[in-house]
């Protein structure tokens, strides 16, 4: 039994992945992605809300300019646009610090990849909230403004709860993604999962233990996203009409 | 579409003015003059983009038409792995797998000198057979999920009309299930596609020589940074509206 366990090298990758030796680095690794996933993926709501927004009842001059931002965001691929972000936001930031006489300054990682993140799940963002704002009713929303509500009240009492069953299966999908496309950042070099996978693997050169590793820890990940958003869509659906007919 | 007098609008007009102020000021006040010197290895990486985006796209659904089969119609012991599959690729990064398959097998071949003095060695000793595997599977693994529910939405009747027509069950497929499903799912394919083209730079990574690539050469030859950049995103733009163009033409036959 212990021949087996020896040739199938397991006990050799359970010493490696123990939290002492390499596995400690990983989970600081997933720990660093989930931090860019979450920050980008509020920041991309929060964008996506006013790019919805925008889009649906903006002028002529906003809903154009927020329709080039959401076409060219998805038509240019995530890893050029974090490039592309990546220098602008630091070029910014140092032309701001020399203008206040200070010298150059490091933009710590976890905030370079919210701010890369954040702009590129906004587009998608837009585009989701804009399709679940329109499949609101809008007898709904006149009601509302018939009663004399405020704009702002009307979005926080009819317009958003009303729409959240909508957007929340797009939600989840643009969840998985911000945390897939964190990988993303490894070419840019920041410390998240898979690049600590990567240094891992190549000083000690048991590059299927820890590639598998992580493998693994994004897939429970997605999992358990999975799990909780299937409970938040039950919950948001709450009181309306299932969507396989029949009443829930 | 995008009509000529919707463009006419005023304000439009005077957007389209600004923007091609700024295509004047970016011609003029940046630096081009590395084009020349890069511009054949700039067509070769290109090329290899193109390259890579349409096999992969074409074996990726080739595999992803039996993995949605199994799911929809399979018995439990090829609809189970089919969907572990798929729930496996979907759940982890594209950098990932292209990582593990170019570092993990390319670490493990060269222990077997059977392989070593094998006619594939040549092939597999170099980066693009890892980046078309990897880039095949995932575009297999994404594909075989939206295939499973485009052939589960193809409507009964027409199946069993068939079945009663005495045809035999691999003419059924070929003649009826296949083409009504892949017609349901251009709209969705025209998007997958766009997806797998903004997947291809990752392949950069282990030292394929695409597109992307060749950008990057030129920012860590020359130091100019947001050109090659920007002539990069342009290029993308216009491979993915071509891709959007393309699919139109076919949904409209």
């Amino acid at each position: 039994m212990t021949g087996l366990f020896e040739t199938l090298g397991l006990g050799a990758s359970a010493e490696l992945l123990s939290l002492s030796s390499w596995g400690g680095n990983l989970l600081r690794g997933l720990a660093n992605s989930l931090q860019i996933a979450v920050g980008a993926f509020g920041m991309g709501l929060v964008i996506g809300l006013f790019g919805a927004y925008g889009k649906l009842y903006g002028g002529k001059v906003t809903r154009d300019l927020l329709a080039i931002y959401t076409t060219v965001i998805r038509a240019v691929p995530e890893l050029v646009l974090i490039l592309i972000l990546y220098y602008v936001g630091s070029d910014i930031i140092n032309k701001i610090s020399e203008a206040f006489g200070g010298g150059r300054v490091e933009i710590s990682g976890v905030a370079a990849g919210i701010w890369v993140l954040g702009v590129v799940q906004g587009a998608y963002a837009t585009e989701v909230l804009r399709g679940a704002i329109k499949a609101v009713p809008v007898g709904q929303i006149e009601a509302a403004k018939s009663y004399g509500m405020p704009a702002f009240m009307i979005m926080r009492r009819v317009t958003i709860p009303a729409m959240m069953g909508f957007a929340v299966p797009g939600l989840a999908n643009l969840w998985l993604i911000a945390t897939k496309d964190t990988a993303l950042l490894a070419v840019v070099g920041f410390s998240e999962l898979t690049l600590e996978t990567r240094q891992a693997a190549s000083s000690t050169r048991a590059y299927f233990t820890f590639f598998l590793a992580a493998g693994f820890l994004y897939l429970m990940v997605t999992l358990f996203s999975g799990a909780v958003f299937a409970r938040i869509e039950k919950w948001a659906r709450r009181g309306q009409p299932s969507l396989k007919g029949g009443s829930s | 579409m995008i009509t000529v007098k919707a463009l006419m609008q005023p304000h439009r007009i005077v957007m389209m003015l600004l923007f091609a102020a700024l295509i004047i000021w970016c011609a003029f006040s940046l630096r081009w003059d590395w084009i020349p010197q890069y511009a054949p290895l700039a067509l070769q990486g290109l090329w290899t983009t193109i390259w890579l985006l349409v096999v992969t796209t074409v074996l990726g659904f080739l595999l992803a038409v039996p993995l949605g089969l199994a799911q929809a119609i399979g018995p439990w012991y090829l609809a189970t792995p089919a969907r572990v599959f798929c729930t496996i690729i979907r759940g982890t990064p594209l950098l990932l797998q292209i990582w593990l398959l170019y570092y993990g097998l390319g670490s493990l071949f060269p222990q077997f000198p059977w392989i070593r003095s094998s006619e594939l060695w040549p092939y597999l000793r170099q980066a693009w057979p890892y980046a078309v595997l990897a880039l095949t599977l995932s575009f297999a693994g994404y594909e075989g999920e939206v295939m499973r529910g485009a052939f589960s939405s193809v409507a009964k009747g027409q199946l069993e009309a068939a079945k009663s027509f005495g045809m035999p069950r691999f003419t059924m497929f070929r003649r009826i299930w296949l083409p009504q499903a892949v017609r349901n799912v251009l709209p969705t394919l025209g998007g997958e596609t766009i997806l797998q083209l903004k997947a291809t730079p990752l392949v950069a990574t282990i030292t394929v020589v695409e597109i992307y690539a060749v950008s990057s050469r030129v920012r860590s030859d020359t130091f100019i940074v947001y050109e090659p950049l920007l002539l990069l995103a342009l290029v993308y733009m216009v491979l993915a509206g071509l891709i959007a163009l393309a699919f139109r033409r076919f949904e409209g036959v």
